[in-house]
């Protein structure tokens, strides 16, 4: 019963601090200096917000599947960031307003990579446990064997 | 030594035309299972091109033989991947 409690405790602190994927496009046309200047001005709003930026992935220029605003590549900037969501709106805030990020995409993805991690250790407890009943099998096999080992020395 | 499954008649597709011969079609399996992958990520192109032909849809699972759980997950991935431009939404 008590294991059941500090379940729901958990979810509820876990429920406050969430897990998000900020994925954003920079201009082209943009120096490789301002990129950089854009990127740590980016991650200071949303670590000035009281959230954490965990990762920046620069996955550098690439070509886009079809043309924004006439251009044909970009800048993807991929962030990391765990707080309440506060922080999202207000980093969202600033790249509409920030003409060099010319496409964002903000996922949620700690419910996710939860239902990833369940999947995960369900197979991990399956693999177990057809383990141990083939390991119990053998043991069993072993005790018979014991067993009618005994049954002769009488 | 493992020997293909016996094929289920039942399927459609599989039905014998007018007594002439069956085709023995390869059983199409979840490529996601297959791997072990439980968490789709849209950022990988590469995965995801592949289920993505020349007209830029996505491929239904009839063809592709992916799971129900799987198809959702790469559908809901390939709809984010077009919203950032790593996708096409269609192709002329």
């Amino acid at each position: 019963m008590s294991g059941r409690r500090t379940e729901v405790i958990q979810k509820e602190e876990t429920s406050l601090m969430r897990v998000y994927e900020v994925m954003f496009i920079i201009s082209p046309t943009t120096e490789e200096g301002d990129i950089d200047k854009l990127i740590t001005q980016l991650s200071d709003v949303a670590t000035s917000q009281g959230a954490q930026v965990t990762k920046i992935d620069r996955m550098g220029r690439r070509r886009l599947a079809y043309p924004i605003q006439k251009l044909t590549e970009g800048y993807y900037v991929v962030f990391t960031i765990e707080g309440t969501g506060l922080e999202i709106a207000e980093l969202e805030r600033r790249m509409r307003v920030t003409d060099a990020v010319i496409r964002y995409l903000t996922v949620r993805i700690d419910q996710e990579l939860k239902r990833a991690e369940k999947f995960r250790s369900a197979r991990a407890a399956r693999a177990a446990a057809s383990r141990a009943t083939r390991s119990s099998r053998s043991r069993s096999q072993i005790a018979v064997a014991e067993t009618s080992d005994e049954e002769d020395e009488e | 030594m493992s020997y293909p499954r016996p094929r289920d008649d039942s399927r459609r597709d599989d039905r014998p035309s007018g007594g002439q011969r069956r085709f023995i079609r390869a059983r199409k399996s979840c490529r996601f299972c297959a791997e072990k992958i439980d968490y789709v990520d849209y950022k990988d192109t590469r995965l995801l091109g592949s289920y993505i032909p020349e007209r830029g849809k996505i491929l239904p699972r009839r063809i592709s033989g992916t799971c129900q759980p799987h198809q959702r997950m790469l559908a809901e991935a390939i709809k984010r991947a077009r919203n950032i431009a790593l996708l096409p939404f269609v192709t002329a």
